[in-house]
């Protein structure tokens, strides 16, 4: 072509020409390849992209399942509030992005306008709280605190209000039946995370942008069933939100109704009396450290023998459950998790362990006999064992003469288990030991249960400890470079202690395995794993699961799933040993350390066993124990820096068996008055529309005036003011609830719509408490607590 | 249609309108049909697209879901009409017409500036006519710039003076562009200077002008756009069109919704696309502007990678046949003009597509013969009648 004379153009133009042609169609290549790119190459994921832009999602939430009582007394349930919504998408549509209708809604609600505002807005990482977390479609709960009055002022001026409505929906409610509280048992909602939306996406039961989330105790085992399943209704719509296609519908399926085994009368002495026995502790005077006891906390459980069912279990201090309906606020997460308060959320009776001191003494006492020591002795129980020039002493330094296991189970004896547990230790080769050692100290106590989880239906139980071998090994290789740098040789007790254990913490010591005999140096336990021990000696060995649900009722009653007890193992005792440790334990209620406290017990009707403990805890005041049984029931209790057990606990063990057969203080049973002189069985009676009836509850104390519960109310709230160390270790796996990032969760764009939010609740919860919390687990790990002596 | 088989036997001077039509030489052999057939296929291709974008669109389209399709139609049909009568007189009558013609065209872009104007999509670029019709001249300033120009570079050339247009006529050339590009500028219109720039680049280099000239331009264009930003000629909107270029994941909900509806909506077609009025994306609205400026998002969406590849397949015919014709013309004006319309065919087309692929920055450009609007379709049809005059009258070789 460059040849063509006609043309008048020179070559630069030709060139010029050539390289235009070219440009031009290397644009449009890359416009074929960006196409290609685009549709082929990545074209699924923009189809997904698209179904997702047009597609909206109406919610109706599920209705959150009851929890009920063994009798049908809801203790958590749903009530009807008024709640006061604003629809973001509406305000914005106005001039002033709805300032004037939110001041407006300010004056009719009585609240500030800016903390209106405040709720309304978006949260962002830089909006503290109040604000909203949620989808901004969907609408933003002001207040579920609405009067009547209030929610008809607006719905009747809807044109002053556009875009706020006012409607009941139903919020979780604590009813406290009775007067109990059960708040650890029963545990808390909160809202969903981002991060488990995610999480349970494609699982079978994914979570809802309003939902709200069991987060401890039975509402988060059981949270799956209690929640129930939303509804969903799908839409094709336009980009104004217009129907545009058809509707495909998933009706909402309410929770299913918890059925427990927790009598919500027999719970609401447990926590009383609990709280009193604490009460009447403070008021007495610690010989020892000279000042009046503490009481910071307690436990007890009340357990049906043969099941394992618990028919109450209260933890001291408590707190209001209710606090976290609504959204709890900053103030009261600090509080509730605050070591001023000593931490309320925790269920000391599977989450606080300590050492159990002479309730234990059924486990050497079995070991003996397993490892060839004949029941019947007898064996010394002597003043005090010396073991070089290290002197153990029996409790208040009394001496029986030679014995048998059960006498020293009924007086207490340390020097005896002293004794054999020290012969043991030698016969396996003391601080070096023999290959294959028999151990039967330690492996009798694993076999009770100990040191392991209960396998209770109720999330983070912690396992307590059994100081064998392997702990101290263990522990040994995770501490002693601690160890080596505070010990000195000679210093404080401190120290000395330090010092020793960084040269030997590594081994069994002599002083260890005698302090192991009697529950004390390493020794951890919770009062659960005590109760099924108790419980299993008196069931004739069956250690069971305990369980607190009984029963999944669906909503509409018409399928009851049945939570049957469940075994994890027998007790390693033979049946007349065993024989002879009832005898011996029910001793101990009539001629022993617990009789003074069951004076006019009938026990020809109702056999009553016990086991007292007190044990020593370094730096600390003494631990009080009380382990009891009848036939049908165990309970045990502890609290913590209480004293004796005898003392401090044994009066409101006593009391609760008062109130379970019928019992008067002077012995006579009227089997009217008994609230379960026989366990609980089968289940509520369900109605053909699905509801449970609900017998009506009396108040415990009957007596008490009202002037009095308030007062002993305002005590309960200020238990431990003197906010000492948690005495309970809180073990590596009792986590609070995880409470997510909510500060900083920015939403946008998400199409879930929700028409009737049920249980959308705004969280106040500021970042300050999260962090608390989080530190708080983190530091999990056990602390070494020495025993000295002790009963 | 074989006109040719008759005309051996019919020869004398009374022959068929059809013989004479299609003998040897005459119009309809020297018209370029595939640039023909293109056009004509785009723009029937843009009328169904119009109408899959507008159908539902009830506050855009006065209830009558034909409204836009209709009137996509007859904005065809009159750029048809204009296509003739530009092939009817000849670029080279046109040539005389061109300063009267480049004078009206910079007289109705200074209107806009007046009360007269009106502000369409941010864009204040439209004179209202009344009846429902507005122009937006800036379309017919590409048109007269690349005459203009043409007209005073290639005068002594083609008068064989010069080989090349000396540095006075290029200064001229530029001057002559520069007015209206600065008004435009004015408006802003951003979009359509970006456009006149292209056109003006493509002018200078098919006229043959130094490459000083060419360096010199890509250089001013260069400090221009710094200036344009630091000056603050920019409408925030302008510049944020730039940031979510730049950054495709800013506020999909906001400055970035365009493009990300937009790339969703073609990505969602797949190979075949969801078929024609199918389109979620494009029946839920999710794309603004979609029968205008993101009207390649209904053919990405509907049509698929095999409908959207053959709109960009037809506008390479177009530019294929209009390189040829730039080529093939004796005349350096004839060569100018189609290097003027390559230039600007293929930046719009590029840019247009480009932005809902989201490799360009969103600018409100229409796409040549597709998208909806009269004075864009008026404007490239006449373009395409200049092309084929180009090509009739040039002198046939022996």
């Amino acid at each position: 072509m460059t040849n063509i004379p006609e043309t008048g153009r020179t070559p630069r133009v030709q060139i010029r020409l050539v390289i235009i042609q070219i440009l031009v169609f290397s644009l449009l290549g890359t416009l074929g390849g960006r196409l290609w790119y685009l549709q082929i190459r990545e074209g699924d994921a923009y189809a997904k992209e698209a179904s997702g832009n047009h597609v909206q999602q109406v919610v109706q939430p599920a209705v959150r399942g009851s929890i009920l009582d063994a009798r049908g007394v809801p203790i958590a349930d749903n009530e009807t509030r008024l709640v006061v919504s604003a629809s973001r998408t509406e305000l914005l549509k106005m001039d002033d992005d709805g300032k004037a209708v939110l001041t407006k809604l300010a004056g009719v609600l009585d609240m500030p306008p800016k903390d209106v505002m405040d709720k309304v807005r978006l949260c962002d990482s830089e909006t503290p709280q109040p604000c909203w977390n949620g989808s901004p479609y969907q609408p933003i709960p002001i207040t579920d605190e609405a009067t009547p009055k209030q929610a008809l002022q607006i719905r009747e001026r809807s044109e002053d209000f556009p875009g706020i409505t006012a409607e009941p929906q139903a919020v979780r409610r604590y009813a406290s039946p009775g007067g109990s509280n059960t708040a650890q048992v029963l545990g808390y909602l909160s809202p969903v995370t981002d991060e488990e939306i995610t999480k349970a996406q494609d699982t079978d039961s994914p979570y809802l942008r309003s939902d709200q989330v069991g987060r401890s105790g039975l509402e988060r085992q059981y949270d799956k069933e209690l929640r129930g399943k939303a509804g969903v209704t799908r839409y094709e719509v336009d980009n104004l939100g217009r129907v545009i296609g058809e509707a495909e519908a998933d009706p909402a399926e309410p929770g299913a109704n918890l059925v427990t085994s927790i009598d919500a009368r027999v719970q609401r002495i447990a926590e009383y009396e609990l709280n009193e026995a604490m009460k009447e502790a403070r008021k007495q005077m610690d010989r020892n450290t000279g000042t009046n006891y503490k009481a910071d906390s307690g436990a007890v459980v009340v357990m049906e023998a043969k099941t394992g069912r618990v028919v109450a279990m209260a933890s001291n201090p408590d707190y209001d459950p209710n606090a976290w309906v609504g959204g709890i606020s900053a103030k009261d997460y600090a509080k509730l998790t605050g070591k001023k308060s000593n931490y309320p959320l925790l269920n000391r009776a599977i989450q606080g362990q300590s050492a159990p001191g002479s309730i234990f003494k059924v486990v050497p006492t079995a070991a003996a006999v397993n490892a060839g020591y004949s029941f019947n002795g007898p064996y010394e129980c002597s003043s005090s064992y010396s073991i070089g020039g290290q002197v153990f002493k029996n409790f208040e330094s009394q001496s029986h003469g030679g014995i048998s296991l059960g006498k020293a189970l009924e007086v207490s004896c340390d020097t005896v288990f002293y004794r054999l547990s020290h012969e043991e230790w030698k016969r396996d080769g003391g601080i070096k030991p023999k290959k294959g050692a028999n151990d039967w100290f330690y492996k009798t106590a694993h076999q009770f249960g100990l040191g392991a989880e209960t396998g209770i239906d109720l999330p983070n139980e912690v396992t307590g400890r059994i100081p064998d071998r392997q702990w101290k090994q263990d522990y040994w290789k995770a501490n002693k470079d601690a160890w080596c740098k505070t010990g000195k040789k000679g210093g404080t007790y401190a120290e000395q202690i330090a010092y020793e254990n960084c040269l030997e913490g590594n081994r069994m010591r002599a002083g260890d395995s005698v302090n192991y005999s009697i529950g004390q140096g390493d020794t951890l336990v919770t009062p659960i794993q005590m109760a099924t021990i108790y419980a299993a000696i008196s069931n004739g060995g069956t250690l069971y699961d305990p369980t607190v649900g009984k029963a999944i009722i669906s909503a509409d009653g018409k399928s009851v799933q049945g939570i049957e007890p469940k075994s994890h193992g027998k007790l390693p005792i033979d049946k007349t040993t065993l024989a002879k440790m009832d005898d011996a334990l029910e001793g101990v209620a009539t001629r022993g350390t617990a009789a003074w406290r069951f004076q006019g017990w009938p026990q020809d009707e109702i056999p009553m066993h016990a086991k007292t403990g007190t044990a020593e805890v370094y730096g600390k005041q003494t631990t009080s124990w009380f382990a009891t049984y009848t036939k049908d029931y165990s309970i045990v209790m502890t609290i913590s820096q209480g004293g004796t057990g005898s003392g401090a606990s044994a009066p409101a063990v006593r009391k609760l068996y008062n109130a379970l057969y019928g019992v008067s203080e002077d012995g006579d049973i009227d089997k009217k008055k008994a609230l379960l002189p026989t366990p609980q069985k089968g289940l509520p009676k369900i109605e053909s529309d699905g509801s449970i009836d609900s017998p009506k509850l009396e108040t415990y104390p009957p007596k008490k005036t009202e002037e009095e519960l308030a007062e002993e109310e305002a005590q309960a709230v200020a238990a431990g003011p003197e906010a000492q160390p948690v005495s309970f270790e809180q073990g590596a796996g009792a986590v609070l609830a995880e409470p997510g990032a909510w500060t900083t969760v920015t939403e946008r764009g998400d199409d879930t719509v929700v028409a009737d939010n049920l249980e959308a609740i705004v969280s106040t919860r500021g970042g300050s408490g999260n962090r608390a919390a989080r530190r708080r687990s983190d530091r999990g790990g056990c602390r070494g607590k020495r025993g000295r002596t002790s009963v | 249609m074989t006109g040719n088989s008759f005309s051996v036997s019919g020869y004398g001077p009374e022959r068929s309108g059809w013989t004479r039509l299609f003998a040897r030489d005459s119009l309809a052999r020297r018209l370029d049909w595939p640039i023909l057939f293109s056009a004509i296929a785009l723009s029937l291709i843009g009328a169904a697209l119009v109408y899959s974008a507008t159908r539902n669109r009830t506050e855009l389209n006065q209830g009558d879901p034909y409204y836009f399709l209709l009137r996509h139609l007859l904005n065809t049909g009159i750029g048809f009409a204009l296509m003739v009568g530009t092939v009817w007189l000849g670029h080279r009558t046109l040539r005389t017409a061109v300063p009267i013609l480049y004078g009206i065209s910079v007289l109705l872009i200074l209107l806009v500036l007046t009360p007269m104007g009106a502000t369409i999509n941010g864009a204040h670029a439209w004179i209202v006519v009344g009846g429902g019709f507005s122009l937006q001249p800036s379309e017919f300033v590409k048109v007269t710039i690349i005459l203009g120009m043409a007209m005073l570079l290639a005068a002594r050339v083609d008068a064989g003076d010069k080989p090349h247009p000396d540095h006075r006529t290029v200064v001229q050339a530029l001057g002559l562009a520069t007015v209206p590009i600065l008004i435009v500028l004015l408006m802003p219109d951003l979009g359509s200077v970006m456009v006149m720039v292209v056109i003006v680049l493509g002018v200078l280099l098919t006229s043959g002008a130094s490459n000083r000239w060419i360096f010199g331009l890509l250089g001013t264009g260069a400090l221009g756009a710094v200036l344009v930003w630091q000056l603050g000629v920019l409408d925030e909107y302008q510049i944020n069109r730039f940031a979510a270029f730049a950054n495709p994941e800013l506020d999909p909900a906001g400055v970035g919704y365009n493009t990300n509806q937009a790339r969703i909506a073609i990505g969602s077609g797949g190979l075949l696309g969801t078929g024609l009025f199918k389109g979620s994306q494009t029946t839920g609205q999710f794309v603004p502007e979609q029968q205008t400026d993101f009207v390649f998002t209904v053919a990405g969406e509907e049509l698929g990678f095999v409908g959207a590849g053959l709109i960009i397949l037809l506008l390479g015919v177009v530019l294929w046949r209009a390189c040829r014709i730039a080529r093939e013309t004796t005349e350096l004006y004839g060569t100018i003009v189609a290097g003027g319309i390559i230039a600007w065919f293929a930046f719009q087309s590029f840019e247009n597509i480009g932005m809902t692929l989201g490799i360009m920055p969103v600018a409100g450009l229409p796409l040549p013969f597709v998208s909806y609007g009269g004075s864009s379709m008026f404007a490239v049809w006449v373009a395409v009648g200049l092309l084929q005059s180009i090509r009739v009258q040039r002198p046939m070789s022996a």
